[in-house]
């Protein structure tokens, strides 16, 4: 498919690469977003990638619909995926009671025991997609065929801020309280709302995340830790 | 210049801090927050001489109603037609007045309007999230929800009495129901005749209606395909269609990204009068071309600079006021 310049109200454009998820167009998602945030085309004010798209906004004082999509062609042709290699991020996550609330769930719909759901969860190579819904939800593509299970019928209420969570091909850590579909595994003490405005979240979109399992003690330490700070 | 303590005597649901806004981190599943109205916020700044984007409160139809305990400090209240009663006396919605020890002011729902805003001579002491005090709704980070019973203190308080009286209201905004958009960007995924039932609906806003968006209620708009496109950004201002046909247009704290389809974006200077539109009260949206949206939002910038200036300006202290009404009686001849 072409690429897609497609006007969003008087201040930004969606710029659609592909109709599908896939691999390569994430890619060329990622490196058309720091080709547009090294270029700081004038006026842009954010550039948002997400799974087949990204939003470009603009200051429509400054410029307009048809400035920006010219300076986007122009960096699109020359934007190509980097060979080098994106940033490596380790994510700990314990799978023990009390924290593998659907764990047992998982494993009999995939006809596996524990503790090859576990395998198959921290063999898996991951990588930020996109963030989205609330503040911190970082999207990790890259669930094994395995484990993929779909999201619950309905919505459970109040999951807590550490859930690592699983539904079809992604993979998340909760941020926040929430309400979910999703299944959940384990429980991690790893950060990702850092509440540094300069650096607000531990992901960049393209990141490569894997996980380590960590032992309930580990947990409630890292976790007393990471909290008297 | 000191402190200033106000007791919350009583605050509503989504009574709210708010600065400009956080913006540029949408990219984190961080919406920008900040004010329904930005054209009321900012005049409730620029009334009293501060800087723009200081930290104010956002007031809903639940209200609020606060006590001067210590200090006494001059606060700007703008936006809607709320109804303001300040040491037992009403007065306009759109006004400078200045608080003193022991004195009530209450801003409750008036005759129109849905958000109200309370600026101080002072900075309000607000916790900050990444930076910025805004509120974001769903989560409560930044400076949060005003709560009954809570004390709220205002630092480096001061009166400026050359600020008194009324606010002169914005004249350059839309009146009606007409919200202008821009089609799109999933405008595809609807069928021809669902893109005309948009056009052609006069939507009424539903009580669904909070800082994340206001859902509407008309006739349904038929999708062409079944739904299941890769979750894709939102924007303030996006109109999404859900599963069964209804239109919600999400607002300030609206989730990032999303898999329903957006038939339509409010261009950014409608939303500050969709904003102020209640549950029960309707709209009907008017596609227009996005160069014709870029021309809005400039002469908007424009009106709402001139405008700004025009409110800055001090009307001077009592007595400059009494020396002007004087030269005025006299040069008209007025005599009483």
């Amino acid at each position: 498919m072409e690429t897609q310049y497609t006007p969003v109200a008087d201040h930004a454009l969606l710029v659609t690469l592909a109709e599908d998820i896939r691999d390569d167009v994430h890619a060329a998602i990622v490196a058309f977003d720091q080709a547009i945030i090294q270029a700081k085309p004038l006026g842009v004010i954010e550039v948002v990638p997400a799974l087949v798209n990204l939003l470009v906004s603009f200051d429509p004082v400054v410029t307009d619909h048809i400035q920006v999509e010219a300076a986007l062609r122009t960096l699109h042709a020359s934007a190509s995926p980097k060979a080098e290699q994106a940033t490596k991020r380790t994510v700990q996550v314990c799978y023990e009671k009390p924290f593998d609330l659907d764990l047992d769930a998982v494993a009999k719909a995939c006809n596996l025991s524990r503790d090859a759901v576990i395998k198959a969860h921290l063999d898996g190579d991951y990588k930020v997609l996109m963030y989205g819904f609330v503040p911190g939800y970082a999207y990790l593509g890259g669930v094994d065929a395995s484990i993929q299970v779909p999201r619950k019928l309905a919505a459970v209420r109040d999951i807590p801020a550490g859930c690592v969570m699983v539904a079809g091909t992604q993979c998340l850590v909760t941020t926040l309280k929430m309400p979910t579909g999703w299944s959940i595994i384990g429980r991690s003490p790893t950060h990702i709302l850092l509440n540094d405005p300069l650096r607000p979240f531990l992901f960049d979109v393209g990141d490569e995340v894997t996980f380590q399992r960590i032992s309930l003690d580990t947990y409630n330490e890292l976790y007393a830790a990471s909290n008297r700070e | 210049m000191s402190d200033a303590t106000l007791a919350v005597h009583f605050a509503g649901a989504l009574v709210t801090l708010q600065d400009g806004g956080r913006l540029g981190h949408l990219r984190y599943g961080v919406a920008a927050s900040g004010p329904m109205d930005r054209v009321a916020f900012a005049a409730a700044n620029a009334a009293l001489g501060n800087v723009a984007n200081k930290t104010a409160i956002e007031v809903s139809l639940g209200g609020l109603i606060v006590e001067c305990k210590s200090g006494a400090l001059t606060l700007a209240i703008a936006g809607g037609d709320f109804m303001i009663e300040h040491a037992g006396a009403k007065t306009n919605g759109w006004t400078v007045l200045t608080l003193r020890e022991g004195e009530r002011l209450s801003v409750r729902v008036g005759s129109a309007g849905s958000w109200a805003y309370i600026a101080f001579a002072g900075d309000v002491v607000a916790k900050e999230w990444l930076g910025q005090t805004a509120t974001h709704s769903t989560t409560g980070f930044g400076g949060g929800a005003i709560q009954t019973g809570q004390q709220l203190v205002v630092e480096h308080a001061d009166i400026r009495e050359d600020r008194e009286g009324l606010i002169e209201q914005p004249d350059f905004l839309p009146g009606g129901v007409r919200i202008r958009v821009v089609m799109g960007p999933q405008d595809m995924w609807f069928r021809t005749e669902a893109i005309a039932v948009f056009k052609n609906t006069r939507y009424k806003l539903t009580n669904n209606y909070d800082r994340m968006g206001v859902r509407l209620e008309g006739e349904h708009l038929a999708l062409d395909a079944a739904l299941s496109i890769p979750s894709e950004p939102i924007v303030r201002g996006s109109v999404q269609v859900t599963g069964e046909g209804v239109p919600t247009v999400l607002l300030a704290d609206h989730h990032t990204t999303g898999g329903y389809p957006k038939i339509a974006t409010v261009i950014s200077t409608d939303i500050n009068v969709l904003v102020q539109k209640r549950s029960g009260q309707e709209i009907s949206f008017e596609a227009i071309p996005s160069e014709v949206a870029v021309k809005i939002a400039r002469q908007f910038a424009q009106d709402v600079a001139c405008y700004l200036a025009k409110v800055s300006i001090p009307r001077g202290n009592l007595q400059q006021r009494l020396m002007q009404q004087n030269l005025i009686s006299g040069a008209v001849g007025l005599d009483d």
